[in-house]
């Protein structure tokens, strides 16, 4: 019970941060239709942004700028990239952000180091909230909670109650339509591509202390923000909610559930052994399988359902 | 009689030339292939330059690679973004052959392994190729990226196949040979990789000819009309990706035989983005493109990383320009030129070329410069090293190169932009011209 919750608690943190990262990669995606290779590497950016300035100002005037400077970054890609290879079809576009995606990991190297940095939790927000079956819940960890409700919160506002809102949301299931309608379709694709590379900006500054910031981030966090989108479904932002969650949840049970198939099979009474076939793959706790989940989720839900949970139309 | 063998003297003499006129251009490559080795022999010790040799031996088995992805990318119009767990598993599979091999488990000549490679990769491809190909573009894509990952965290996972993290070593001694060599000098593995991949593209390029491959042409124009004419376009995806698979396995095979080490480099992602970056480079519209990527990236491989660090970077600028301005890659740029060389106004373009060289030159000098005082600041710093060019030190913590390179830099791009523009109203003019010349005759 007490591994339950508190793991219950990580999922929600973890499940919430990928939200953040993977709402605006569904907006784009089910928008422009391009699976943008770089978003992850906003959210490195994000990280290491905010490690710069909160070592020269602070840590509060980084979860503003950092996000901003991450947008900006987003609207000079969409209006000077990929607008010009637009003409060249879905898969010049998704070349596009791969190539980007390739550069920013390099110049990140080149710029901050191939170690991780040092960017750590605030000292103010560095103490336990409460503790559970003696377990300290991390302030951090609500605050992120916090953070992750509030833009939660302003995305379903701004999509919903304002006029800006209502065309994206139109756009995501009938652009051309939009765009015959009189929209401006290019620039609110700009908008959009900005606002998900601030969000996933926004993830990178309150998620690079939590977990680590180094170069390897965006590669490792890439797949798993695919996953999601794939797995909510396309232009559909509540099915990419539930996606977040059940990853999060998916990820965090998995660390911490030290069991194998071995196990299982012990239930029904089979006794693995060295010289049992396939020994070695009945052997592999939980834990180390772990990492192969979102890959596997991936295949699968691509194969099985194209259009994910609650999604409108096909991968 | 004696007529009827003259004439068939003669006819096979007009086949040869006619064979040699038409693949001259391949000819010469392998002439090329076969010959430079021996211009970096160094007669007075008598041996082979180890550099040149491993360096050519890296781009027979990356001209495989790449070729096999075009088979894919550019052929069939199949993104894949896990292309490298063909060439791993390929690896893998001989490594453990050679070393069967060895130990009197079953009996196969050194040159005849890198089938076992094909034949692994092909199996492999076609396991995951039945459930990749249920879909196409971008569903394919991710798909694919899965794929990788899976395998290359299986790589790290399992002992028994993989060797974890040390890999899989292996020995190409071990075996018999057809000729009677041992393998012991990378010269004879260099020779064994030239005939391979000499073999791989002569079937990739009879591939493209057969109707297979006009069918996976059509299905990557328009799969519903290839629908209609018939054919089943899932079949096809499928036949392509194994066979593509087959290739990639090859060049597995022939990457452990040269390295005699597979380890998880060889599946991991790095590895596939490089089939993409050398393909897409190259130019997956001409047949011959991937092999003019494979060239050019394993060149700035093993040159240009030994004097940067950041080499990666400028493969990657490359890339972003390639997709951005150049969609058909070196090998779309040099076809470009076709009909102004068959009209003979090749000299009309001489000039602009000329002028447009300078501002060229400056642009890509500011940006290397810029580069490499970030990498000096950062990991050149780390390593201990100083940045020198030839005797001048530069040292990056000053403010003077980084202005001389953001001058070079931003001036260079505005004079380019200006001579990029006249050079493409000369260009026009000149296509206009072989158009109209066309017209009257």
């Amino acid at each position: 019970m007490e591994v339950f919750l508190v793991s219950l608690l990580n999922g929600l943190v973890y499940g919430m941060l990928l939200f953040m990262l993977a709402s605006g990669l569904t907006l784009i995606f089910s928008m422009m239709g391009v699976l943008n290779f770089a978003h992850a590497s906003m959210y490195m950016l994000g990280a290491y942004f905010a490690y710069d300035i909160s070592r020269h100002i602070g840590f509060w005037p980084a979860l503003v700028v950092a996000p901003l400077m991450c947008g900006l970054i987003g609207a000079l890609i969409e209006m000077y990239g990929l607008r010009r290879v637009h003409k060249n079809g879905h898969v010049a576009e998704l070349l596009f952000t791969f190539g980007l995606a390739f550069i920013i990991d390099k110049a990140v190297q080149m710029i901050w180091g191939l170690l991780p940095v040092p960017y750590r939790v605030p000292a103010a927000l560095d103490h336990s909230l409460f503790s559970i079956y003696g377990t300290n819940f991390l302030a951090y960890r609500g605050f992120m909670l916090l953070i992750s409700a509030l833009m939660f919160c302003a995305i379903w506002l701004l999509l919903t109650r304002t006029r800006i809102g209502l065309v994206i949301q139109a756009a995501l299931t009938h652009p051309e339509m939009v765009g015959a309608l009189g929209h401006n379709v290019p620039r609110v694709f700009t908008i959009v591509f900005a606002g998900g590379s601030a969000l996933a900006g926004l993830a990178g500054v309150i998620g690079g202390n939590y977990l680590v910031t180094e170069p390897s981030m965006a590669f490792a966090m890439g797949p798993i923000v695919f996953v999601v989108v794939v797995f909510g479904g396309l232009g559909s932002l509540p099915g990419c909610f539930i996606a977040s969650l059940i990853m999060g949840f998916v990820q965090t049970f998995a660390v911490v559930l030290e069991y194998s198939p071995a196990d299982l099979l012990a239930l029904i009474g089979v006794k693995v052994t060295a010289a049992t076939p396939l020994a070695e793959f009945l052997t592999i706790p939980l834990p180390r399988i772990g990492a192969l989940l979102p890959y596997l989720m991936l295949v699968v839900i691509l194969l099985f359902r194209p259009r994910g949970l609650m999604g409108t139309r096909d991968t | 009689m004696n007529e009827n063998l003259a004439g068939n003297a003669t006819s096979a003499v007009i086949g040869a030339t006619s064979f040699a006129r038409r693949h001259w251009l391949w000819l010469a490559a392998l002439t090329i292939a076969l010959v430079l080795p021996w211009l970096f022999f160094d007669w007075t010790k008598a041996r082979h330059a180890g550099f040149v040799v491993s360096m050519l031996s890296q781009m027979g088995i990356m001209m495989v690679f790449a070729l096999s992805y075009n088979m894919l990318i550019g052929q069939a119009g199949l993104l894949s973004f896990g292309h490298a767990v063909f060439l791993g598993l390929g690896g893998y599979c001989t490594a453990h052959a050679l070393n069967a091999i060895k130990d009197g488990g079953f009996w196969l000549p050194v040159e005849l392994v890198p089938l076992v490679g094909g034949i692994g990769g092909l199996t492999f491809a076609v396991v995951f190729g039945y459930v990749a190909t249920r879909q196409r573009a971008t569903a394919f894509a991710m798909i694919t990226l899965g794929i990788g990952e899976l395998v290359a965290a299986c790589a790290l996972l399992f002992k028994t196949f993989f060797g974890g993290e040390g890999g899989v070593s292996t020995n190409r001694m071990a075996g018999v040979s057809l000729f009677g060599w041992s393998y012991a000098q990378s010269i004879q593995v260099y020779y064994l990789i030239v005939a391979w991949t000499v073999i791989s593209v002569w079937l990739m390029l009879f591939l493209t000819k057969t109707p297979l491959g006009r069918m996976a042409n059509a299905c990557r124009d328009n799969f519903e009309r290839a629908q209609f004419v018939g054919y089943d376009p899932r079949m096809v995806r499928f036949v392509q990706f194994s066979l593509s698979g087959f290739f990639a396995g090859i060049a597995g095979a022939l990457y452990a035989l040269s390295y005699e080490i597979v380890t998880y480099d060889a599946v991991a992602a790095p590895m596939s983005a490089n089939a993409l970056l050398m393909t897409y480079i190259g130019g997956v519209g001409v047949f011959a493109g991937p092999v003019l990527g494979a060239v050019l990236i394993v060149l700035l491989q093993s040159g240009v990383s030994l004097l940067s660090n950041s080499w990666l970077v400028y493969v990657g600028v490359l890339f972003i320009l390639m997709v951005a301005f150049a969609p058909g890659g070196i090998a779309g740029l040099i076809f470009m030129h076709q009909p102004i060389w068959r009209a003979r106004r090749m000299g009309r373009l001489a000039a602009p070329y000329a002028r447009i060289l300078a501002p060229g030159l400056l642009v890509v000098a500011g940006f290397i410069l810029l580069v490499e005082l970030c990498s000096f600041l950062t990991i050149g710093a780390a390593q201990g090293k100083t940045f020198k060019l030839s005797s001048l030190t530069v040292d990056p913590q000053t403010v003077g190169p980084w202005v001389i390179g953001a001058v070079l830099l931003a001036g260079g791009g505005l004079w380019l932009r200006r001579e990029g523009r006249r050079f493409g109203a000369v260009w026009q003019a000149v296509m206009e011209e072989i158009k109209a010349v066309r017209g009257n005759a």
